[in-house]
């Protein structure tokens, strides 16, 4: 990551975005440091975890160790924690949708937003490492989306998305999508400040993909399993399907659904709806707490 | 390739760690890596060696110290060594299972060379 502001190396675009940092600098390391090998001691050379570590040569070296104890993601941690604390602060509910290239994310996204619009706000930010054809598409629907172009980077992190709510201020006790790059394996690792994680399956992949990708299925709440509108055309055996996730993942909520033929869509929705009803309950708890806590003080005050 | 930003990560702690230190260069970074987080070493070398070049870190060795992974069982309690984030307790048979140990990417330590004034 960029060590100026904290965003990810030189090609994250944000489309409409002037990112430049001050000095005009681009992180680019050309990659002539090819493949001559680094004598990166991983076998046996130092173990720092059992022994005398600590210990050099005194005299001549004037190194010494220095504790640093930190998560290598404490950054991008960091940043998710403050989109959490913007959706929850608006009683906006925000979903991570994540998958492997072409299994319908967008497709279902419109779909999802068609159905849902009329009943709420909704903003999209869309994630892929080049073209702005995926925001393209969400625009057409009528909502406000905003694509980010990753550039030669495999997810989005949390400093793209607080960008991004820069941008697109989503409206209080709304809906925020989110759908990541099509990737199995890095999203998984990188919190956006989302309240969940929606895997996408489609029948068109392979029964064991939550088998062979478990990250990403643990991290997920739902699973979305896809175009099963297809289902009689293909040997795909979705119960297996299923039972892979739930190995990996045993509070998985599955839900069965065709983005082109929308069946299954009305579980989705609801799903989505009962959660975003919870989100706005516990803002306003919030709000009416802080509210009692004004009259309280006001009355103190008067007393006074 | 997550690793290309896991290496930026890092090199960010480290150069951190570094101005606060005074350090002139960093000789050694010594990394935990969970055998469930899904990190790649060697791909984390190659990137972090690429990521740190022509800075305080540039040329650091890298010092990997594995921890295991570890998880309990939600359903019986059972502590059980974990080598994947999913399996089956061997005593109840359930899926239920929750990583303790292993899970983890951090930055513990490094070694600093700072100027004659040390």
């Amino acid at each position: 990551m960029c060590t100026v502001c904290g965003c990810g190396e030189g090609e994250t675009r944000i489309e409409g975005d002037e990112h430049v940092h001050a000095d005009g600098t681009l992180h680019s390391h050309p990659h002539e440091h090819g493949h001559h090998h680094h004598e990166h001691g991983v076998g046996g050379d130092l173990d720092f975890g059992s022994g005398p570590a600590h210990a050099h040569a005194p005299g001549l070296s004037q190194s010494r160790m220095v504790r640093i104890e930190q998560d290598i993601l404490a950054k991008n941690n960091a940043y998710a924690a403050e989109n959490r604390r913007y959706f929850d602060e608006r009683g906006i509910f925000a979903l991570n949708l994540v998958s492997g290239p072409g299994s319908g994310k967008t497709a279902l996204l419109i779909k999802t937003i068609e159905l849902l619009k009329g009943k709420v706000a909704i903003s999209v930010v869309e994630g892929d490492q080049q073209t702005s054809n995926d925001a393209e598409r969400i625009r057409a629907t009528g909502v406000p989306a905003l694509q980010i172009n990753t550039g030669k980077g495999c997810h989005l992190d949390g400093h793209m998305i607080g960008h991004a709510l820069e941008r697109l201020r989503p409206a209080e006790e709304s809906l925020f999508l989110i759908e990541n790059v099509g990737n199995l394996v890095c999203p998984a690792a990188f919190d956006l400040g989302e309240h969940h994680k929606v895997a996408i399956l489609s029948v068109t992949e392979g029964e064991d993909k939550p088998l062979k990708y478990p990250d990403m299925f643990r991290a997920a709440e739902v699973m979305l399993l896809n175009k099963c509108d297809l289902l009689p055309y293909l040997d795909f055996d979705a119960d297996l399907a299923e039972a892979n996730a739930r190995r990996v993942n045993p509070d998985l909520v599955i839900i069965r659904v065709s983005a082109s033929s929308g069946d299954g869509l009305s579980v989705w929705l609801s799903w989505i709806e009962a959660r975003l009803e919870a989100q706005r309950g516990k803002r306003s708890t919030t709000v009416d707490a802080l509210k009692a806590r004004i009259a309280e003080l006001e009355r103190q005050l008067a007393g006074k | 390739m997550h690793e290309m930003s896991l290496a930026e990560g890092m090199l960010q702690l480290v150069e951190e760690a570094a101005r606060r230190e005074k350090a002139q260069r960093v000789k050694t970074i010594v990394l935990e890596i969970g055998q469930l987080a899904s990190v790649e070493t060697s791909a984390l070398e190659f990137c972090f060696a690429a990521v740190a070049a022509g800075g305080p870190a540039s040329g650091a060795r890298l010092v990997i110290v594995d921890v295991p992974g570890a998880g309990v069982c939600l359903a019986c309690g059972r502590q059980l060594a974990m080598d994947s984030l999913f399996g089956v307790c061997p005593d109840c048979g359930s899926h239920r299972l929750q990583a303790t140990a292993g899970t983890e990417m951090r930055v513990r330590e490094m070694e600093v060379e700072t100027g004659n004034t040390d």
